[in-house]
């Protein structure tokens, strides 16, 4: 027998005879004539990207304006980029970072009353084509080090591969997709404090605090060479950038606690420059993509050597206390060379070289100007951005803001935003360009250490001392997950840079674990 | 050994002897000497008080010695390697390790279901009822029973306490172990004030203890501060305080207690 609906309710009939008797509110059905404005579109330099065009308020939704410019611009369906637009209140000096909902009610609430008359300038940012998903579960948890993890990072080339470097004083390499141990790179007579990839990722540097840096091939788990010449533990290491190398062999910088930064040549092993001049321990170093090196010590000084010829450049002088990290506005460009998101690698080692670069110089690009900025963050609460081409020894702005000492900074890969991680629990966005402050990520319940952005720049995850990561939505300034499940401090954080689906975190409870959506 | 002032009673009005200044000058030259001829020519018992006292002397003198030499140098502190590893943005700084162990301090006190108080004698060795009692016969000479106990330790019985009648007492308090007065230090000022008991709190060997007032160390009782003026946060005189028991009153003959603050 079929089944029968039960006969309805009191209720339900109650409602339905006042349905039928009531004049119901039709009113939002009907679209409203709002009208329409203007639009002018320019892009992060400020020139003009396309005609004046109107365009009716009931559709201007972000998506929307996004699918028109790409139509003005004369692109294809499948050559669309997404855009994030920010709206110049027409009058005032007032820049609107939000895509609002309700266009004409932020315009009116601006105290544009006709908009219809005026030209609103959108400024147009353009979005990562792919779209990186949230991390939400923890796919594996891999013991295996005997001490805290003290670094971690992922092989440019795949996300498969992850180097991490330990107190136990190796290095060991993890199979990230079975979650298994690959390699243990074992030879350091002291802690691991860095491993860096190089970018085309054939080969592994890691400092220690025994003097020493050594060289290792990932696939056979061997140490290629050591070497040695600092005075005191070694603290960080930079490679030179793809597009730089000369004579075929790669450079490597590396910072000690002795005050020098070492350049070294890799395939033989010997020191070419030493860049002394800091009068107390480097703590961080960088190689940037005009090969220029940026060293930033505990003498509050930041100092830019020419790598060729190994002097000194530039000195920057203007934080009150200790230089904890410098972060380039091309950081990401550079660790991954000539690897990006999509499957290609090209042919030939010009290619290589070129694509790299091309890469860097896209980055970099303001005003069509090659302009490498960095951002130096520091003990005593602030952070500066500098632009050694454009504004010389002066800084581009001040990045006020932090309570307590700020531990590091980060550029998004899209060299849109800074992300800023301190003790004082906060984690801060600022705009890239001018160093204004953006939105502050509150959560953690402990000193953020380290934050590492998605490879599509819209979300960025942080590792902290009370034992949880977090990942963020930066577009909205939100929390998007959670991700406890360590036991201690996390001390380290990576995520893929190609194919940014995975996180891998490491700390003092000496287990690897890797997150997934 | 002096009792009183006299003796400075008499330098005040006669002022010292003429060769004061020579004679002590002397005395000081000659401990050196005195001292190797104790320690070579005393036997027996003298001579091992001797050895014993002059070795707690000489380590105080290594003490300050060592305390003199680290003042002179003044090199750079040592840069050790710390002992756990972390990573190079956390060396240099001395913090997480001291805020680690607040925090380790807190959760582990948390873990403790044991006494909510933090006393300064959390344990104490309790007294067992045939060391504290002793048992009086009642009674005639056949029907003798045992029944009646006399309280061998310290006790407090407050300002308005009236025996029961004899034939129906239980427990006798004996007058002679009654004490008022307690030698209370306040632990931070460090001050020693008398003070007169209000009442036994808490006696950690046994709840009837309690009720007797059996007054035995690391018995919590509570005292009248009003002497030393002590004002709560709102402002109010704070007139009755805890204070914990710190020595074995049955064996000095005095009551010690320390402030709980």
């Amino acid at each position: 027998m079929a089944t029968v609906a039960p006969p309805p309710s009191k209720r339900q009939k109650r409602e339905e005879i006042e349905r039928t008797t009531v004049q119901q509110d039709v009113t939002p059905l009907l679209a409203m004539d709002l009208g329409s404005f203007k639009a002018n579109f320019i892009d992060g330099d400020g020139n003009q990207m396309a005609d004046v065009i109107e365009i009716n308020f009931a559709d201007a939704s972000e998506k929307n304006v996004s699918a028109l410019l790409n139509t003005m611009m004369g692109r294809d369906r499948e050559e669309f980029t997404p855009y994030r637009f920010r709206i110049h209140i027409p009058g005032k000096d007032v820049i609107v970072d939000q895509y609002p909902t309700d266009l004409l009610g932020l315009l009116k609430k601006h105290g544009v009353n006709n908009p219809f008359e005026t030209t609103i300038t959108l400024s147009a940012e353009p979005q990562a084509v792919f779209k990186v998903q949230a991390v939400s579960r923890m796919a594996h948890k891999i013991s295996g080090h005997g001490q805290p993890i003290l670094c971690c990072q992922f092989s440019p080339a795949t996300s498969s591969r992850l180097a991490t470097g330990s107190g136990d004083n190796t290095a060991r390499i993890w199979n990230v997709d079975t979650g298994t141990p690959e390699k243990t790179l074992s030879g350091h007579t002291g802690w691991v404090m860095g491993v860096n990839w190089r970018p085309d990722g054939q080969q592994l540097a890691t400092c220690s605090m025994d003097k020493t840096v050594r060289i290792w091939d990932p696939t056979t788990g061997k140490s290629i060479s050591e070497f040695k010449g600092h005075a005191k533990w070694v603290l960080g290491l930079a490679w030179e950038p793809y597009h730089l190398w000369r004579d075929g062999t790669p450079r490597l910088v590396s910072c000690s606690k002795d005050g020098t930064a070492r350049i070294w040549v890799v395939n033989t092993g010997r020191v070419e420059h030493v860049l002394s001049g800091h009068k107390s321990s480097v703590t961080c170093v960088r190689w940037g993509g005009t090969g220029q090196i940026y060293t930033g010590s505990q003498d509050r000084t930041v100092r830019v050597w020419d790598s060729v010829k190994g002097t000194l450049v530039q000195s920057f002088t203007a934080h009150g206390h200790w230089i904890n990290y410098i972060a380039l506005s091309s950081d990401f460009a550079l660790r991954t060379g000539y690897l990006d998101h999509t499957k290609e690698i090209p042919e030939t080692e010009e290619a290589k070289r070129a694509k790299a670069k091309e890469r860097f110089e896209k980055a970099v690009r303001i005003n069509g100007k090659v302009a490498e900025r960095f951002v130096s963050a520091s003990d005593d609460f602030t952070m500066y951005l500098w632009d050694p081409t454009n504004n010389g020894n002066k800084p581009v702005a001040r990045l006020l803001g932090h309570q307590n000492k700020v531990n590091q900074c980060s550029f998004s890969p899209d060299g849109t935003m800074i992300a800023s991680a301190g003790w004082d629990n906060h984690t801060k966005l600022w705009n890239a360009r001018d160093g204004k402050f953006l939105t502050t990520l509150r959560g953690h319940v402990g000193p953020v250490f380290q934050c590492a952005w998605s490879a599509d720049s819209r979300l960025l995850v942080t590792g902290s001392r009370d034992c949880t990561l977090k990942v963020w939505n930066v577009l909205k300034g939100a929390l998007a997950k959670d991700l406890p499940g360590h036991e201690d401090e996390v001390y380290a954080v990576d995520w893929a840079p190609r194919d940014g689906a995975k996180v891998a975190s490491g700390g003092k409870d000496k287990a690897v674990r890797t997150w997934m959506n | 050994m002096p009792q009183n002032e006299y003796i400075e009673r008499h330098r005040k009005l006669h002022g010292k002897r003429l060769d004061h200044e020579e004679r002590t000058r002397k005395k000081a030259a000659r401990e050196g000497h005195k001292q190797s001829e104790n320690a070579q020519n005393l036997r027996g018992l003298r001579a091992k008080l001797y050895a014993k006292q002059r070795h707690s002397q000489k380590i105080q003198m290594r003490k300050t010695i060592k305390q003199h030499e680290e003042r002179n140098v003044k090199g750079a502190p040592a840069e050790s390697e710390p002992s756990n590893p972390i990573p190079s943005y956390l060396l240099d700084r001395a913090n997480p390790t001291s805020a680690k162990a607040l925090s380790s301090q807190i959760k582990s006190k948390r873990a403790e279901k044991a006494a909510r108080f933090s006393v300064p004698i959390p344990k104490v060795k309790g007294i067992s009822e045939e060391e504290l009692f002793k048992v009086v016969k009642t009674g005639k000479k056949v029907h003798k029973k045992g029944w009646k106990r006399v309280v061998t330790k310290p006790t407090f019985v407050g300002p308005d306490f009236t025996r029961r009648p004899v034939k129906y007492e239980r427990f006798i308090r004996p007058m002679g172990l009654r004490y008022k007065k307690a030698n209370v230090t306040h632990p931070t000022l460090n001050v020693t004030v008398q003070l007169p008991i209000l009442g036994v709190k808490k006696n950690p060997s046994n709840p009837l203890y309690t009720q007797l007032g059996v007054l035995s160390k690391g018995t919590i009782i509570e005292v009248n501060v009003s002497d030393l003026g002590m004002v709560t946060a709102s402002g109010k005189i704070a007139w009755g305080r805890y204070a914990q028991i710190t020595n074995n009153p049955e064996n000095d003959g005095c009551l010690n207690a320390v402030l709980l603050v």
